[in-house]
């Protein structure tokens, strides 16, 4: 009698058991959606008074935020778009080349013990926090590379990318550049070396009996192969790089200008260093205006992350 | 026209652990040798030595000479690439480059040689390898689609017509026929039997009655013990070898009695 | 047969010699670009790791662990005989941190349990693992500008406290914690839960003691990784928990100083100045001080950081449960 009861006890307690933890687990599964959605809201709602509120107050706000640069919410974004876009996108140039050799150096080139290690030094190096590359750029390659940069002013200044004077120090654009291309090169090379040690070996095997040489073989059989895992590595990279805030900060000489002049100082300024610049001083409006920007930012991302998505699952169908 | 191979005291190692030992032998042009032996006597082992495609292995090396005409392969000067271009090889699983039409597939090896190739070489090229692979037939109007759509038996015998299209010397077979089915491996055999016209061919084959239908000569691995190294055992004419071999060790594996 | 063959003259394929020495060249060439490749990325990475080791130890010390910054004024010594240091930082970096913990881990690893185990991958199913992604992709600093706007509006204007920046880093964790649970679970073989509902145990015992128990190392392992890229983060955190020279020991009140925010402080402040007579005294005002600081401070988080992520593969590699090879 008395064990009937323990067995039946047992069945209702696991059932109701049963039944919290699956409340539990499918109420976590909706607290991501509210939590994404209160993102947008919140932010929303507080970048609303720009909208909504005095536009006297509101011009006021970013003609102190800018010098009198810009009056109106579009004028005072537009240069910091125009800013975040140019130095990601010079950092995802100079990173990915540099990066798709160093994941074909750790997968068909290097020996097999080394390019153990180096993978394991390649995912350490990816952990690294950006304020670390921040205190780095700064401090250590700024006055290394001003030297450089004046001597590409002087050579190849005939470029409107490279026109001098070279600024001493360089806290330019390109100076940035080149940091935030160190901080995502560990990120692409680390896909893209995954991407590359999949890629079949009949095919590589194929290509050297035809007599190619290593290169045609990684040509014909590795790239192909690779190609959009490469394109959404890329996209990861330059995903983090749009939203970087401390390696620019710290380094960038900031301005508000679409100017495309790398060696120049005080040129352009990117929405996530601009956004961490201002806040200390902002007033309730001006963090408004803040905010505002950074939806902007956060669109940005959500493209930019949306076009990778979209890329790999057209190669994957 | 084919070309003779001799292999003059071949060793191959793999690091430190030597797998194959002391290999002598003759390799006739416009005649088909096969490889026969049991699983890791180092039969494919040899036929990659042959056009150097062990090397891709880290590690791996050999010791004695491959001669190509009386041209030692494994000379200081002789570069690798160019061995494999005058030696074509087919391998155990058909693979076709995935991303290349049928036409580029068969190209792929004269692109390679040939940067510029005037529109109607290419096509008679391609014609010529296809038929020359008892394709033509079956692809000549979606020469555009990709190598990957064909069959099975169609993907391997694309894979001869793009290592014949290089119009190589000497064709080594990987047992082309293990990833296929009865009627795709008649295909490929009648093919071969074709083939040996114009080039020596090497194929390593599991299956006896193969070798015993499409080779004139039979070359027999065997290994010791596992550990131990591969070596060649006997060869001979493939009537010999399956008639009235002079090792006991060959007739117990023909007759099926181990392996 | 044969008679339809086109008749190819093949000397016409055959390679010419100087063509075969360019291919040659070409393969050399990009044997050395990607060798160079490599090396070039090198020398900034060693470049961090070396200067930040370097110019770390000088000032790390005993006395640099145990003080925060109250009473130190521009280059000059503290009565304590150190220039002050990050205790307060190390403090505010572990609960703000133990916050973000509290917050992502269980409602992270649930959320994997429901995707793998509970949803069948339906319509709520496919919207989640949308939106986890395109939350992994959030920049820190609109993960930083969500926290303070939430904080604002619910509790009050100017709210800035630690919790306030767990807030924000877990808004930061969470795509780690469920993207790595819900592959770690859904290696563990089916085999299990069927043996487990074939001895009648239900389906809440069968996924906590069998499929999350199997799943463990890898989870824990991803939750350390997880940690140890949050615990690195800087711009969320200048913004929801602020800078504060004395040690706060309550999440949920006061600004709370972070050790990368400690660093990037350090750094904008620039040289101090010092007195002639200060730069004499024993001990002296130094005016590079804030540099000297941010860098040890730097080495400090570059330690945790690593030696976390050391510790996830350990955990991974050493306590992996064997499901496939």
């Amino acid at each position: 009698m008395s064990s009937q009861t323990t067995v039946t006890q047992n069945t209702t307690s696991g059932k109701s058991g049963d039944k919290v933890f699956k409340g539990l687990a499918y109420g976590a599964g909706i607290m991501i959606l509210v939590a994404l959605a209160a993102v947008t809201l919140f932010l929303l709602v507080r970048a609303m008074p720009l909208l909504t509120g005095s536009q006297k107050a509101n011009e006021d706000t970013i003609v102190s935020f800018t010098g009198g640069q810009a009056h109106n919410f579009l004028q005072y974004v537009g240069p910091l778009v125009f800013g975040t876009i140019l130095i990601s996108a010079l950092a995802l140039l100079l990173a990915f080349p540099i990066s798709v050799g160093i994941a074909l150096f750790i997968s068909h080139y290097a020996p097999r013990k080394l390019s153990t290690a180096l993978s394991y030094v390649v995912d350490l190096l990816a952990a690294i926090p950006s304020v670390i590359y921040g205190l780095w750029g700064g401090i250590v390659l700024v006055p290394h590379i001003t030297g450089f940069w004046k001597w590409v002013a002087q050579y190849l200044g005939w470029i409107p990318l490279f026109k001098g004077p070279a600024a001493d120090p360089s806290r330019t654009v390109g100076t940035v550049s080149v940091v935030l291309a160190v901080m995502i090169l560990p990120i692409i090379t680390s896909v893209a070396r995954d991407i590359f040690l999949q890629a079949p070996r009949l095919q590589q095997e194929a290509a050297l009996a035809m007599g190619a040489t290593k290169w045609e073989m990684i040509k014909l059989a590795v790239l192909p192969f690779g190609r959009s895992g490469l394109i959404s590595a890329s996209m990861l990279g330059l995903g983090r790089a749009l939203g970087e805030t401390m390696a620019v900060l710290m380094i960038l000489s900031p301005g508000m200008s679409y100017s495309v002049k790398l060696l120049q100082a005080s040129q352009n300024q990117s929405i996530a260093a601009n956004i961490a610049a201002q806040f200390p001083e902002a007033n309730d409006l001006g963090v408004s205006t803040l905010i505002a920007t950074g939806l902007v930012l956060f669109l940005i991302t959500f493209l930019v992350n949306f076009i990778a998505r979209k890329i790999t699952e057209k190669a994957r169908a | 026209m084919g070309q003779r191979i001799d292999v003059n005291h071949l060793n191959v190692y793999y690091g430190k652990f030597l797998a194959v030992e002391d290999v002598n032998m003759a390799i006739e042009p416009n005649k088909v040798t096969a490889f026969i032996g049991p699983s890791g006597c180092g039969k494919s082992t040899v036929l990659r030595t042959l056009d150097r495609m062990h090397e891709i292995i880290p590690g791996a090396y050999v010791k004695g000479e491959v001669l190509l005409e009386g041209q030692n392969l494994y000379a200081q000067d002789i570069d690798p690439v160019s061995v494999r271009r005058d030696i074509g090889m087919v391998f155990q699983r058909p693979n076709p480059f995935p991303t290349m039409s049928i036409r580029d597939n068969v190209l792929a090896g004269v692109r390679l040689n040939n940067r510029r190739l005037k529109q109607s070489d290419a096509d008679d090229l391609v014609e010529w390898a296809l038929r020359g692979a008892n394709l033509w037939e079956e692809v000549k109007d979606r020469l555009g689609n990709p190598g990957i759509g064909l069959s099975g038996g169609q993907q391997q015998r694309l894979c001869i017509a793009r290592a014949v299209a290089v119009h190589p010397q000497v064709l080594l077979m990987d047992e082309p026929c293990s990833a296929l089915d009865p009627i795709s491996t008649l295909a490929v055999e009648d093919l071969i039997n074709e083939l040996k016209k114009d080039y020596t061919i090497v194929i390593v084959t599991h299956n006896m009655q193969q070798a015993a239908r499409v080779s004139d000569y039979t070359a027999f691995f065997n290994l010791r013990a596992v550990g131990e190294p591969g070596h060649l055992v006997e060869m001979n004419d493939t009537t010999t070898i399956f008639s009235n071999p002079v090792e006991k060790d060959t007739e117990r594996y023909i007759s099926g009695r181990f392996g | 047969m044969s008679d339809s063959h086109p008749t190819i003259d093949f000397d016409k394929f055959k390679p010419t010699r100087s063509y075969i020495a360019a291919r040659k060249r070409k393969d050399w060439t990009m044997r050395v670009f990607i060798i160079a490749a490599f090396v070039i990325a090198l020398i900034p990475l060693v470049s961090v790791l070396w200067t930040t080791i370097s110019s770390g130890v000088a000032r790390l010390n005993l006395n640099f662990l145990s003080y925060n910054m109250s009473g130190v004024v521009g280059g000059n010594a503290t009565p304590s005989g150190g220039y002050g240091g990050i205790v307060h930082a190390i403090i505010g970096t572990l609960l703000v941190t133990l916050g973000s913990m509290i917050i992502s881990i269980p409602l992270g690893l649930m959320c994997a349990v429901y995707l793998v185990e509970y949803s069948h991958n339906g319509g709520l199913a496919r919207a989640i693992g949308l939106l986890v992604d395109v939350m992994s992709g959030i920049p820190s600093i609109v993960a930083g500008l969500f926290a303070y706007a939430l904080f604002n509006t619910l509790v009050g204007p100017g709210t800035v406290n630690g919790f306030v920046g767990s807030v924000a880093l877990s808004l930061l964790m969470i795509p780690t914690v469920v993207k790595t649970s819900e592959e770690m679970l859904k290696i563990v073989p089916n085999d299990l839960r069927e043996a487990a509902y074939a001895l009648g145990v239900t389906k809440q015992r069968t996924i906590t003691k069998i499929v999350l128990r199997t799943a463990l190392p890898g989870i824990v392992s991803g939750v350390i990784l997880a940690i140890a890229r949050v615990i690195g983060e800087t711009a969320p955190l200048l913004i929801a928990a602020g800078f504060i020279s004395t040690t706060n020991l309550n999440l949920f009140s006061g600004r709370m100083t972070t050790l990368p925010v400690y660093v990037y402080q350090e750094y904008s402040q620039g040289l101090a100045t010092c007195s002639a007579t200060a730069l004499q005294a024993t001990p002296p005002c130094l005016p590079q001080i804030r540099m000297e600081r941010a860098w040890a401070a730097a080495l400090v988080l570059i330690i945790i950081v690593l030696l976390l992520n050391l510790i996830g593969r350990l955990v991974a590699k050493l306590f992996a449960v064997k499901t496939e090879n």
